[in-house]
């Protein structure tokens, strides 16, 4: 069953999301945008969006940390149990607050102005909740597990990280995951139920992250050039034989 | 010296009537699709008046455009690279729908379904945003006219920096239109704004465009654009703006808007450049330099070191030809009539006016004076004050005397030519008076006045060694590329493109007698029926048989 729920299944959501990026990519560059909906409403926006974007910033960043770097790194750096333990915490209560929050405010203008609404997509609505129930779950998982320590206490870097970078690795071990406290379990289900939804969705924003911006021209020159029509010219040559 | 070439515009604002056509052939050509409803790629406006969307021009409040730092170095009003990024999640500068307009249609089925009642029955407007009942406030031109002026026109931005009061009564009123398309800017800072790098100023005419393909809908576009002339398509998610109807241009006609002009008021042609003195020219330090800046930056057709280095640019002869026959270089740089809106952005725009003469002879003609005499209407110019710092809020960054200066030589002019026309002896101290001589007021007179359809668009071809990949021309591609793909699977417009240039009657016809508000539905419908090689029926050129009915 472990191997089943912690190997065969993430390793097709991550072949999913791999192959589904690429071909989305090549089939569909016109659908691939924000889909903002600031035109229709601005005030709910203006505090939900930043709060909710900067805050998953945060929890992304500390996903990172806390998955892909070994306990055994930060220690080799003098960073104690208890200072990690302070920092991840803290930090990951601030930037999940900042998202719940967030997504609470966005959530409720998406359901209650009308031209938002009529805007959602069938696969909006499905995202969304497995958007909600992952950060509802991760939030579980740091107030329940790291700080009211429900079910005893869990260090998760030497469970679920390693779990994390063994899969990465192509050499899964579930029995780690196997052994971790069911929030954990269900947040890393979800999750990777969202990752394999993510090509079909509007999250593929994500990746166009313009960070380009920061070096590239002012200006853009382009010439008119064979891309530029609606579809590739054919070669002006015919086969022979 | 680096010479680009530049497609441009010059408006003549004293023909103009104010019969919009020039915005209804536009949005049907462009911006008839759903999701594009409140975009007019062409507009046109009353001044005074606030423009569209409402006070776009007060830059304080929406920073559009360019402004010098305090090291007068030209920078991005909206402020900077990061603060740009840093906004992505939520534009603080983008104006709301209700700032353009909430766009509707009306429920014309309950004119024919309504049970007989004691009342006529009525069309309800319905909101094409949210489908629901809506009470119409505002339209891309409310305030047509005037119409509703003493309400709303004291919040004109250009109007506010005039200091003398304008009474908007009756016989003090002042009008004239104002037509408006995107400016394709030598310095776009739309393009500037672009996080995703998406909007391109095309190297061969100097067009600005959007590449759907790369813009992700961050919308700093809108708000970068101090024109507001780029607009968010809701349905898509992707912004849009005027092409300069490219597909015509390459092929050598005339914009829509231009070739539908019943005032004829339009010239198009072709202004060389030299693009390493753009930047320099938009970091002038005195607002009122930047008109004289500009022209500094245009290039000499005839002069031979311009066409030594365009030849080495790449730009054909004959470009070289059509832009020594521009319309558009007589207008600004010869006859000096033309000039730029709003040089205060910075972005140094491409679409140029002839500032209209009318409300000064209007008045004079009032007041029972001859309106052709030189004497009166020169004293006219320099008497009615709060017209001429109007049109020089608007086209010289608030300087009076470029626009005295245009406005006696259009004065001028009228005097010169009655005499002609009436068979007297020309006055040649009438064109003095204006430092032109007879034969240049003439020449002026011509092309003002008489210019036939290739004089007012010169217009080269896009070479026809490339012509396979013109939008207009192309014939590669047979038609049964097009309809396929999944629709609506991640909302309007996802899957493969569709050929922007010519959409069909027949998806005109499905969306006229369409169900819904706005559906989508008809986007399987579209067909390039140019591209049609006639072989095989593709889907959407026959309507689709509906059972039972």
């Amino acid at each position: 069953m472990n191997d089943f729920l912690f190997v065969v299944v993430p390793y097709i959501c991550l072949t999913v999301f791999v192959a589904g990026h690429l071909w989305r990519y090549r089939y569909d560059k016109f659908g691939w945008t924000t889909r903002s909906s600031q035109l229709y409403e601005n005030r709910l926006l203006r505090i939900g969006s930043p709060l909710f974007h900067f805050g998953m910033l945060g929890v992304v960043g500390g996903h990172v940390f806390g998955l892909l770097i070994p306990q055994s790194w930060t220690d080799a750096v003098g960073i104690g149990e208890h200072a990690y333990h302070v920092a991840a915490v803290g930090g990951g209560l601030l930037a999940g607050i900042a998202t719940v929050v967030g997504l609470a405010i966005l959530v409720y203008r998406r359901r209650t102005v009308g031209p938002v609404f009529s805007a959602t997509t069938v696969m909006d609505k499905v995202m969304y909740a497995f958007l909600i129930v992952a950060i509802l779950l991760g939030m579980w998982n740091t107030v329940a597990g790291s700080i009211l320590t429900i079910g005893g206490e869990y260090n998760y870097r030497q469970g679920v990280s390693v779990w994390f970078r063994s899969f990465l690795a192509f050499q899964p071990d579930a029995d780690l995951m196997g052994d971790a406290p069911l929030g954990f379990q269900l947040h890393a289900l979800v999750a990777f139920g969202l990752f394999a939804l993510w090509p079909f969705t509007r999250l593929v924003h994500v990746f166009s992250a313009p960070l380009g911006y920061l070096t590239r021209p002012y200006i853009v020159y382009r010439s008119r050039d064979q891309e530029l029509g609606s579809h590739r010219p054919r070669r002006g040559w015919d086969r022979v034989g | 010296m680096r010479v680009m070439a530049q497609m441009a515009m010059v408006m003549n604002l004293d023909k103009c009537i104010g019969c919009h056509t020039c915005s209804v052939t536009c949005k049907q050509a462009w911006t008839n699709r759903s999701g594009t409803e409140y975009i007019w790629f062409n507009n046109v406006e009353t001044r005074p008046g606030l423009g569209y969307p409402r006070t776009y021009e007060d830059q304080e409040k929406w920073k559009g455009g360019w402004e010098l730092n305090d090291r007068g170095r030209l920078v991005l009003k909206a402020g900077g690279r990061l603060k740009n990024l840093l906004t992505i999640f939520s534009n603080p500068k983008l104006p709301s729908i209700g700032e353009y307009y909430e766009p509707w249609t009306y429920d014309y089925s309950t004119l024919t379904d309504a049970p007989a009642q004691e009342h006529t029955p009525v069309a309800r407007p319905k909101s094409l945003i949210s489908g629901k009942n809506m009470k119409i406030e505002w339209s891309a031109n409310w305030d047509d006219d005037l119409g509703g002026s003493t309400e709303t026109a004291h919040r004109d931005p250009m109007l506010a920096k005039i200091a003398e009061k304008v009474k908007f009564e009756f016989e003090q009123t002042f009008m004239f239109y104002l037509p408006r398309i995107c400016e394709h800017c030598l310095n776009p800072s739309c393009a500037a704004s672009c996080p995703s790098g998406a909007i391109y100023k095309r190297e061969e005419d100097g067009i600005v465009l959007v590449d759907q393909d790369k813009c992700r809908g961050w919308r700093k576009c809108v708000s970068g654009c101090p024109y507001k002339k780029i607009y968010f398509n809701h349905r898509t998610g992707k912004a849009e703006k005027c092409t300069f109807c490219f597909p015509r241009i390459e092929v050598g006609l005339p914009t829509v808007c231009a070739e539908t002009c019943v005032g004829r008021l339009r010239y198009i042609g072709l202004m060389l450049y030299d693009a390493d003195k753009v930047l320099e020219a938009a970091s002038t330090e005195e607002d009122h330099g930047l008109y004289e800046a500009q022209r500094d930056v245009f290039l000499d057709p005839f002069d031979a070191d311009v066409i030594r280095e365009a030849e080495k640019a790449g730009i054909a002869r004959d470009w070289i030809a059509a832009a020594q026959r521009s319309p558009i270089y007589a207008l600004i740089n010869t006859f000096k009539v033309a000039l730029p809106l709003h040089p205060e952005y910075r972005t140094m725009p491409m679409v140029w006016y002839i500032p209209p003469l009318s409300p000064v002879v209007d008045v004079v003609a009032e007041t029972g004076e001859d309106a052709e005499d030189k004497g009166n209407l020169f004293a006219a110019i320099d008497a009615l004050r709060i017209p001429v710092e109007y049109l020089a809020e608007l086209f010289t960054a608030g300087d009076v005397a470029p626009v005295d200066a245009v406005l006696k030589k259009l004065a001028a002019m009228r005097c010169y030519m009655r005499d002609i026309n009436m068979g007297r002896d020309p006055d040649a101290s009438i064109p003095a008076a204006v430092g032109m001589t007879e034969e240049e007021m003439y020449d002026m007179y011509r092309l003002l006045a008489i210019a036939k359809y290739d004089e007012r668009y010169v217009i080269p071809a896009a070479h026809t060694e490339q012509a396979h990949s013109l939008e207009e021309l192309s014939t590669e591609c047979s038609v049964s590329e097009y309809g396929g793909g999944q629709q609506d699977l991640f909302g309007e417009g996802s899957g493969v493109p569709t050929p922007i240039a010519v959409e069909n009657f027949q998806m005109l016809q499905d969306r006229q007698t369409s169900d819904s508000l706005a559906g989508p539905e008809d986007k399987g419908a579209r067909i390039n029926l140019l591209n049609w090689d006639g072989k095989g029926s593709p889907p959407g050129l026959f309507p689709s048989k509906r059972s039972g009915s």
